[in-house]
């Protein structure tokens, strides 16, 4: 199969308190996989894992063939190739808005100050905030800022994107502007890997949904699936909860 | 004691005041900047995160240690009690006559680098987890994630604690009046010497102290409003009308 991202037996504990037990999950090329599960299931500390800013403590990540999770792997390369889009935004609040885009493509991928802030243009005007070039990030409205942080991922070019909720931190109106950003790259064909608490989107967006639940992945399958005939009494559970 | 004498007392010294205070700039200046500089390094040493690797984490530990004997050791003891113990045992143990300007900027650079270490400490401390991540997350190592995210924000931070750092060495070169630097204090201690009168010299110390600090808050005042950018901001181009709205939160 044509998997970017394979996570095998994956576990993680916060002290005695085991926050993932034996993930077993993969993220497809071009797919859109949605995370959801209620509070403290363990979906954000599934991607803060994948991604290293939680550091795993059992099992291999899998990427292009390589366990990098080896002592000897490039960590910051690997990175490098996941975009990664916060809650809280955490735009680089001394750059402005151009800047932050173009700061860790000039820094870390090493590209020339010019091709930098084409593609951060490009990107910027992907997501509608290409007029903004010039604004602090304190400037912003939270579905701005959200957009901007989206862009800054993605100028990295990565071959995964990954959300951790990234609408929930925001206003009920800016939702949204944020979503529908998140739909139109969907539609491209970029892989992404969402953890959110919107089931619309999931439903309509997603390829593929998992539902994670006390720290394992209680059902996965297609959002039909998993929305219209789950199978797990826990995960029934839930979306009785959610969706009403 | 009337005006006339204090005016006459600065024609006829201010070439002994104006080299005092020049002398106390010098020193305070230099040794604010070192002193600044040491801090940051050692600063940001100090928030290193524990590494993975047993022998990195070993190192780092031995570096913290020497860093906090140092930080401890010159903020627990008086620049001036410093000042001899560095100038005379120097001279005692290794025969060395220091230069007592360059003694005078080492004694407060290494002084200010001890309390500066502190302050860009708590400067990183409070600097939002969000934004490491986010660096990290980008790709970028420690020292990137200091370099291009981190400390251009804890420099912002800091300039109020530093500059009322500056502030203090300004006044507290006086001391170094001990080991026979001829800034200000001991400029003016001199001319009331000569001329046997000790109100009226101190009191043009007194104005002339105050006037340097206070045009050094104007300037980091200045300098802060700079570093805090624009308050607005302008837009390139014409922003599509549906984007100055927020849109509802239905998508379709």
């Amino acid at each position: 199969m044509d998997n970017v991202i394979e996570v095998q037996h994956l576990s993680k504990s916060f002290g005695n308190h085991e926050v993932l037990r034996d993930i077993d999950f993969s993220v497809n090329k071009g797919e859109v996989v949605c995370i959801i599960g209620s509070s403290g299931s363990g979906k954000s500390t599934l991607l803060r894992c994948i991604n290293l800013l939680e550091k795993p403590s059992g099992g291999q990540i899998i990427y292009h063939g390589e366990n990098i999770l080896d002592e000897k792997h490039d960590i910051h390369a690997y990175r490098t190739k996941l975009g990664m889009v916060f809650q809280q935004f955490n735009l680089f609040n001394n750059h402005n808005v151009l800047n932050n885009c173009i700061v860790g493509q000039v820094k870390v991928l090493k590209r020339s100050k010019e091709d930098a802030e084409k593609i951060a243009l490009k990107y910027l005007k992907v997501v509608g905030m290409d007029h903004y070039v010039n604004a602090q990030p304190k400037q912003l409205s939270g579905g701005q800022k959200q957009r901007v942080a989206i862009a800054r991922a993605l100028s990295m070019e990565p071959d995964v994107m990954l959300f951790d909720e990234p609408t929930s931190a925001l206003d009920p109106e800016m939702v949204g502007e944020v979503l529908k950003v998140m739909k139109e790259l969907a539609g491209t064909g970029l892989t992404m890997l969402v953890v959110t608490h919107e089931m619309e989107f999931a439903k309509e967006v997603a390829d593929r949904v998992v539902f994670m639940d006390k720290g394992v992945i209680a059902e996965e399958g297609t959002p039909e699936q998993i929305f219209n005939n789950p199978r797990e009494e826990r995960t029934k559970t839930f979306l009785k909860r959610t969706l009403s | 004691m009337s005006l006339e004498y204090i005016i006459s007392m600065i024609t006829n010294n201010w070439p002994m005041f104006l080299r005092g205070a020049g002398m106390t700039l010098l020193i305070s200046i230099i040794g604010t900047i070192f002193g600044a500089v040491i801090g940051l390094l050692a600063g940001v040493i100090r928030t290193i995160p524990t590494p993975e690797r047993k022998l990195k984490r070993a190192l780092l530990k031995i570096v913290n240690l020497i860093l906090s004997v140092y930080i401890e050791f010159f903020r627990g003891t008086p620049m001036i009690v410093q000042a001899m113990v560095i100038f005379y045992g120097s001279a005692l143990a290794f025969g060395v006559d220091m230069d007592r300007t360059l003694a005078a900027i080492f004694i407060v650079s290494i002084n200010t680098g001890a309390y500066m270490a502190e302050i860009v400490r708590g400067g990183v401390i409070s600097i939002d987890k969000g934004q490491f991540e986010s660096a990290q997350a980008i790709g970028m190592n420690h020292v990137q994630t200091m370099w291009n995210v981190v400390l251009p924000q804890v420099i912002r931070n800091i300039l109020p604690a530093t500059g009322n750092q500056f502030i203090i060495n300004i006044k507290d070169t006086s001391v170094l009046n001990v080991i026979g630097v001829t800034e200000l204090y001991f400029q003016t201690k001199t001319v009331a010497g000569i001329s046997f009168k000790y109100f009226e010299p101190f009191f043009i110390a007194c104005i002339l102290y105050f006037v340097m600090t206070f045009t050094v808050t104007l300037i980091l005042r200045y300098i802060e409003r700079k570093l805090d950018g624009p308050e607005n901001y302008s837009m390139i181009g014409q922003p599509p009308p549906q984007l100055m709205l927020p849109k509802n939160a239905k998508i379709d």
